[in-house]
């Protein structure tokens, strides 16, 4: 990215704690995400990637700290005020999340008929258009169950964008799909990027993805911010716990756990 | 590390801290129970009113899954509870010579008791179920986040039009359940016990009160709810994956049909007092 633009922070976190009981889950997590670009939140499992985004899509109230959404902390606000911002951010989970009772079009169609006033036929070509976007065009009538789940997964961007959103969230979204349809979805989040300049972030732990569509990285590790920075510092960088990950090394004391593990199990001791 | 500063602790302590657990999960229990059924009854009869909108349409989707298609099961069970009842009181009633009376006892007991209560029962079982089995799996599919990320609140999209269904539906079924179970009275009495077509009739009619329809009505509704609410809660506290929706439904199933004939004893006991 282009650092002479002027730079605006779409999202911001400041100082953000998740705790559960007595386990802390995010501990004093700050970073922004500035307009126009595509950051990646990079982690292993259970560090508090999934968790950090759940908090900053508002379905969770953090124990304390504050999110910034365009200026608007999240953290404060009461429902109504909340489901208003929320219509204009998109959200692509994981699961897809598409609603199985609904065709593929009454999916995408549904944020527009429900939060805006637009006559029904606007909404059938605005679907259309949204369904071609994301290469699926034709496919209006199907339910969520009879697509596969590379499509499933392209359908629920398509909801995602239904309402123009300025940021678009992606959670893991080649997860389960194989790599020639997770690189595809790779190239629909450049496109959606470029054609509608839109701030996307997205949560994920593949390396390659990440190397495609990243202008910046952030990588947590036990709750904790460990690196933030582009593509290029992040590859350049010396921290151990980034070159394990950059290396795909396997943690050191579990290989040694395992192998008393199988000794054990071999041993005639017992 | 936990498990050993368990055994360290004593007997109290460990009774103590259990209880403490147990107490604070009853009360967030008590808290979600009382904040589902109060945004439920806000969203379902105060939003319309202040112009936050209600979703018609699938509230008449789910009118017809509750109701409509409920009507041939509904029919033939009640139908089946007419004949049982008239035979079983006229094997009684005929010991004093007043066979007739069974006209009364059928149209009493269908409309004061056995419609409300048999509709409820089923409709519980049939929608309740399905209610939490539908909720649940939203949950566990991230549909329930996804409502909410679109800026949709679930409670109004997804409870209102199932308990506006059901609070419809259900006194509805029950009017044709009353009917239909004093049919079958009718028709056991007069094809099998010789009690005369007319005489039966009038006697029926005679028999039916228009506050015994009332009543029944009324805990109808109260029942409508009733399912209504312990199916869309089970549904949300689903956790897990498809265990955890069998094991909710199952719950609500029984739950639902333990607080309806909790309610209705307390209604009986009411009407039966007061009015």
């Amino acid at each position: 990215m282009d650092t002479e633009e002027v730079v605006e922070n779409i999202v911001e976190i400041e100082n953000l704690m998740v705790s559960y009981d007595d386990r802390v889950v995010l501990d004093g997590v700050n970073f922004q995400v500035r307009r126009g670009e595509t950051m990646v939140i990079l982690g292993g499992s259970g560090c508090g990637k999934s968790t950090l985004l759940r908090h900053i899509i508002g379905l969770e109230r953090p124990t304390s700290g504050r999110i910034m959404i365009k200026g608007r902390d999240l953290t404060v606000m009461g429902e109504e005020e909340m489901s208003g911002i929320l219509s204009k951010v998109g959200v692509v989970f994981q699961s897809s999340a598409l609603f199985n009772s609904m065709t593929i079009g009454d999916n995408v169609a549904l944020p527009l008929r429900e939060h805006t006033k637009l006559e029904e036929s606007t909404i059938k070509i605005m679907t259309k258009i949204k369904l071609e976007m994301v290469g699926l065009s034709g496919f209006e009538s199907y339910l969520p169950s009879e697509l596969s789940g590379g499509m499933r997964k392209r359908a629920a961007f398509a909801r995602a964008i239904s309402m123009d959103p300025e940021i678009l969230f992606c959670d893991e979204p080649s997860a389960g799909l194989d790599p020639i349809v997770g690189a595809g979805l790779d190239q629909l989040i450049i496109k959606l990027s470029k054609a509608l300049r839109m701030t996307i972030v997205v949560v994920t732990h593949e390396m390659e993805s990440m190397y495609t569509i990243a202008d910046r990285v952030l990588m947590l590790h036990n709750g904790r911010v460990m690196f933030c920075g582009t593509v290029e510092e992040f590859r350049a960088c010396d921290n151990e716990r980034v070159r394990q990950f950059i290396e795909r090394r396997p943690e050191e004391h579990h290989e040694e756990e395992s192998g008393q593990y199988v000794r054990a199990l071999t041993s005639d001791s017992f | 590390m936990p498990e050993e500063t368990l055994k360290r602790q004593g007997v109290l302590p460990r009774l103590l801290g259990g209880c403490g657990r147990w107490g604070l999960q009853s009360l967030e229990n008590v808290y979600f129970t009382f904040r589902l059924i109060l945004q439920s009854l806000y969203w379902t009869f105060v939003a319309p009113f202040a112009g936050k909108g209600l979703r018609v349409g699938s509230s008449f989707d789910e009118m017809v899954k509750v109701g409509v298609s409920a009507v041939p099961i509904v029919a033939l069970i009640s139908f089946s509870i007419g004949l049982i009842l008239a035979m079983q009181s006229a094997y009684q009633l005929e010991q004093f010579g007043a066979t007739i009376f069974t006209a009364d006892l059928v149209a009493v007991a269908q409309t004061r008791e056995l419609g409300p209560l048999m509709t409820a029962i089923i409709v519980a079982g049939r929608s309740g179920s399905g209610i939490a089995a539908e909720i649940g799996t939203m949950k566990v599919g991230e549909e329930i986040d996804a409502l909410r990320s679109m800026g949709f609140h679930p409670i109004k999209f997804l409870v209102v039009p199932k308990l506006i269904a059901l609070a419809i539906m259900v006194p509805c079924l029950t009017v044709l359940a009353d009917f239909i179970g004093i049919a079958g009275g009718f028709s056991m009495a007069v094809l099998s016990l010789n009690l005369g077509f007319t005489r039966y009739l009038n006697r029926t009619i005679f028999a039916l009160v228009f506050k015994d329809m009332i009543t029944g009505l009324i805990k109808s509704f109260v029942f409508a709810l009733l399912i209504g609410l312990t199916g869309c809660y089970m549904g949300f506290k689903v956790e897990g994956g498809a265990e955890g929706v069998g094991r909710r439904t199952t719950q609500s199933v029984v739950v639902s049909i333990f607080l309806i004939i909790l309610a209705d004893s307390f209604f009986t006991a009411l009407f039966y007092f007061l009015w």
